[in-house]
């Protein structure tokens, strides 16, 4: 059972697409790099934790202004960096007159703490200095009035207008792996209806941060000690967060080909869900309804966002079992996991796949990967979050 | 007989249930009631110490409890409560299975100061930093914060207590957030992807550490004393917004599918627009172009010319900048009209609910229609001689109300307004 599409759907082209991560940026960087299997990790900084830590990368080529780069924290450059790369690839940087209508939806966490703000009121905390106004007094004197604009989920967009000039409308979505599908969701949805004509669609996440760690550290989230490729932590599941900022331009095909754009392929597809975890089997069940909307034949390639943590992996797996002629590939192993990135950059890997007519090669010891011959003209995108949220995408060769 | 569309050929969007929680109280009955008796709900913070702080008063919701308190917790709760109220009244679907997605305006979330001093307490030393803190959070012992410290946590448990379809959206256009999430409510019906969508706006976040981001962007009132006369909307003395807390939920339904199921049809969500201003993170382009783009795209949306409206819900934060310009790209879309227009904000009365406004002063708009009258601006004792709006002051005003615009701006160039009416236009 393939979902309707109403009468008259847009047909929906990526036409742009910028990532920045651990393995470098653009897109030929991360092509080479997917072919030559590097994984960038530091085992070291955040010890035992492991993080895919962003490469070195000069903020000024896409964020010209250091007043603009000071007012962001990583996440935000991380992301308005992405978002540069992709106008780029797009042909629309500098286009007033597209970027003036742009819509834009980008999926956020925030909240880049003040690590020695935080540190030295705690501290003083446990010090046994709590006088009443204590707290209030010490935020009021050591944080930086900035720094708000730089926590806020919707400062990543904001900044985005204001380096990129992309100011048609502007949205952030927020929780974490779903924030993204979503985006990818309604962004598509928008410009099948003919309610949207060109979108920028993406994320960004700064892996390298330990109040991040803390917080998933709270479930037992965290990979520790040694990596391993997703597939192999089953008895110690767990992520190694990432950095990275993935962006994608959509645009409806119509659009495209008036601004004699090329396109990188098509998004037909994006479907998401939020079962309720109660039961193991859950999200095996729910990615399954998933697939029978995607309509796809029995074999085929299929990149995953999973996330190594158990037992949604084990329940990845289960669903993958179902359908043992695709050919996987795990972002999560190469990049770590980005939270609300890594649906992007399984949409965007998958384009890049079709576009350069092969897919990257398998980085698995247990099998599950498997070599793939030949240029892929369809590819499924799967991300099932976590702790919830599960989505998945059709990206197609445009014939 | 073929469906009803609006003038653009698109189904058209009811509000067939409402909900709201605000500092005046819980539900549409008592909050209309304070509001139009132009009664404040800002008081002095009690909640927390307020030593040290240069702004010691909020709306904040003091009659609803959780524990462990969070302000992400509160949100949660607030949010519960105006959604169960727009459901009773939509009386649709069964209990706990809503036939549409849920689209859901929250403050980003984080972890908040009493769980993180917790934390720094569970380390067991005078003199520590987040390595520290990592070797004890982990085990169990803290697992029910990652939980509640997701950004997916309240969307995630609304969806499951209301039984909305598909994946939920959060979402964060900063100060626009409520009216955000009613736009992408009727965008879903105008697709027809869905016949009811659930838009709610929440915001339970007046804790110190928001006060203080808040305050030392220099955005708050500090005229403390007395609490009640502190949101100044388009007064002359005006010195910036009262944070507040609450939560407004709309049952948004097609009209034809409302229609057929017999349901009341409380009002029209006739248009929605949007448009970024990419001048500056936390102000407006002095032009106000972008301002007035948004107003005019809401216009369009709805097939309707500036003389149609006759009623203006005004973001009117009672920041200095805020009301300018708002006064001066509203006078460049009404024109000649704007004298006729009564301009009133809310936020006088109630504060600024951040993520929930645009909720919270939609369900108010879309009283203010149904009982044609038209809630006051108080603390209107000095008008701005700059602010030359018809504004509603002091006390309440019987009109004549067919069509209301809201606004709502907010940081990060965030601008969106809602037009609301009576009947389908």
């Amino acid at each position: 059972m393939t979902e309707p599409k109403s009468a008259g759907a847009k047909e929906v082209w990526i036409t742009g697409i910028g990532i920045v991560s651990s393995l470098g940026e653009g897109l030929d960087a991360h092509w080479d790099a997917l072919n030559a299997g590097k994984i960038n990790i530091d085992d070291k900084r955040f010890a035992p934790y492991i993080v895919h830590p962003l490469a070195p990368v000069t903020f000024d080529a896409q964020i010209p202004k250091k007043g603009d780069q000071r007012q962001m924290e990583a996440w935000q450059r991380i992301g308005t960096y992405a978002a540069g790369l992709a106008l780029d690839s797009a042909g629309v940087k500098g286009n007033k007159e597209i970027l003036g209508r742009m819509d834009m939806i980008v999926a956020a966490g925030g909240g880049e703490r003040d690590i020695a703000v935080d540190a030295s009121i705690l501290s003083a905390d446990a010090k046994g200095n709590s006088s009443p106004g204590f707290l209030n007094e010490r935020l009021m004197n050591d944080l930086r009035p900035t720094l708000f604009l730089a926590q806020l989920s919707n400062l990543l967009a904001g900044n985005i207008a204001i380096v990129h000039g992309v100011c048609g409308t502007s949205r952030t979505f927020m929780g974490e792996e779903a924030a993204s599908i979503d985006a990818a969701r309604i962004a598509l949805a928008r410009i099948e209806a003919g309610q949207s004509d060109i979108a920028l669609v993406g994320a960004a996440h700064n892996g390298e941060r330990s109040d991040l760690l803390v917080l998933y550290e709270f479930g037992d989230f965290n990979l520790t000690e040694k990596f391993s490729p997703v597939w192999q932590r089953e008895d110690r599941g767990g992520f190694a967060l990432g950095s990275a900022g993935c962006f994608l331009v959509l645009e409806a095909r119509e659009h495209a080909e008036a601004r004699g754009a090329k396109p990188y392929a098509k998004l037909t597809k994006v479907v998401a869900d939020l079962a309720q975890r109660k039961q193991p089997g859950t999200v095996t069940k729910s990615l399954e309804a998933l697939w029978l909307k995607l309509g796809v034949g029995d074999s085929g390639t299929l990149i995953t966002g999973a996330t190594g943590v158990e037992p949604v992996t084990s329940d990845e797996k289960a669903f993958l079992r179902q359908h043992p002629r695709f050919a996987v590939r795990a972002t999560g192993t190469i990049f770590g996991h980005t939270l609300e990135t890594q649906f992007p950059l399984g949409l965007a890997l998958a384009a890049l796949s079709i576009s350069r007519g092969a897919l990257f090669p398998p980085n698995d010891p247990t099998g599950l990967e498997v070599e793939k011959a030949g240029s892929p003209d369809q590819i499924v995108v799967v991300g099932a979050g976590h702790w919830q949220g599960e989505g998945m995408a059709l990206v197609e060769a445009i014939k | 007989m073929s469906a009803p569309r609006d003038k653009l050929g698109r189904p058209i969007v009811v509000v067939t249930g409402m909900g709201i929680v605000t500092s005046l109280g819980a539900g549409k009955q008592d909050n209309w009631a304070k509001l139009t008796a132009g009664e404040s709900g800002i008081r002095t913070v009690t909640r927390f110490p307020i030593d040290g702080l240069k702004t010691t008063m909020a709306g904040t919701v003091d009659f609803v409890t959780v524990d462990p308190f969070s302000s992400t917790g509160l949100s949660e709760r607030l949010a519960e409560m105006a959604t169960g109220e727009a459901l009773e009244q939509a009386a649709i679907g069964a209990k706990a299975d809503f036939p549409g997605p849920l689209f859901l305006a929250v403050a980003p979330v984080e972890v908040e100061w009493p769980q993180r001093l917790e934390l720094g307490r569970a380390v067991g030393k005078t003199e520590f930093g987040y390595e520290d803190m990592l070797r004890v959070s982990g085990g169990g012992r803290f697992t029910a914060y990652h939980r509640r410290f997701m950004f997916g946590s309240i969307a995630s448990h609304l969806a499951e207590t209301f039984g909305t379809k598909g994946s939920p959206i959060s979402l964060s256009t900063a100060c626009a957030s409520g009216a955000t999430a009613i736009q992408l409510g009727v965008e879903a019906i105008r697709r027809g992807e869905a016949d009811a969508a659930l838009c709610v706006g929440t915001d339970g976040s007046v804790n110190p550490e928001a006060m203080v981001r808040f305050s030392l962007l220099s955005a708050l009132s500090t005229q403390n004393d007395p609490p009640q006369a502190a949101s100044r909307p388009f007064s002359k003395n005006r010195d910036g917004f009262v944070m507040a807390e609450g939560a407004g939920a709309m049952v948004l339904e097609n009209y034809e599918s409302a229609i057929a199921r017999g349901a009341k049809i409380l009002g029209v969500v006739a248009g929605c627009g949007e448009l970024t201003d990419s001048f500056h993170r936390t102000r407006s382009s002095p032009d106000g172009k972008p301002i007035i783009g948004c107003m005019r795209k809401t216009l369009a949306d709805a097939g309707l010319e500036p003389e149609q409206i006759d009623h203006i819900n005004a973001h009117g934060t009672a920041t200095p900048e805020n009301d300018k310009m708002e006064y001066n790209t509203t006078a460049v879309v009404f024109g000649d009209h704007l004298p006729k227009i009564p301009v009133s904000s809310n936020k006088s009365m109630v504060g600024h609910t951040i993520s929930a406004a645009g909720a919270v002063e939609a369900v108010f708009s879309l009283l203010t229609l149904e009982h044609q009258r038209i809630p006051p601006t108080i603390n209107y004792e000095i008008p701005d001689p700059a602010i030359l709006f018809d504004v509603v002051g002091n006390k309440a005003r019987d009109a004549k109300v067919t069509a209301v615009m809201s606004n709502s701006f907010g940081f990060g160039g965030q601008n969106a307004s809602l037009i609301l009416t009576r009947e389908p236009v």
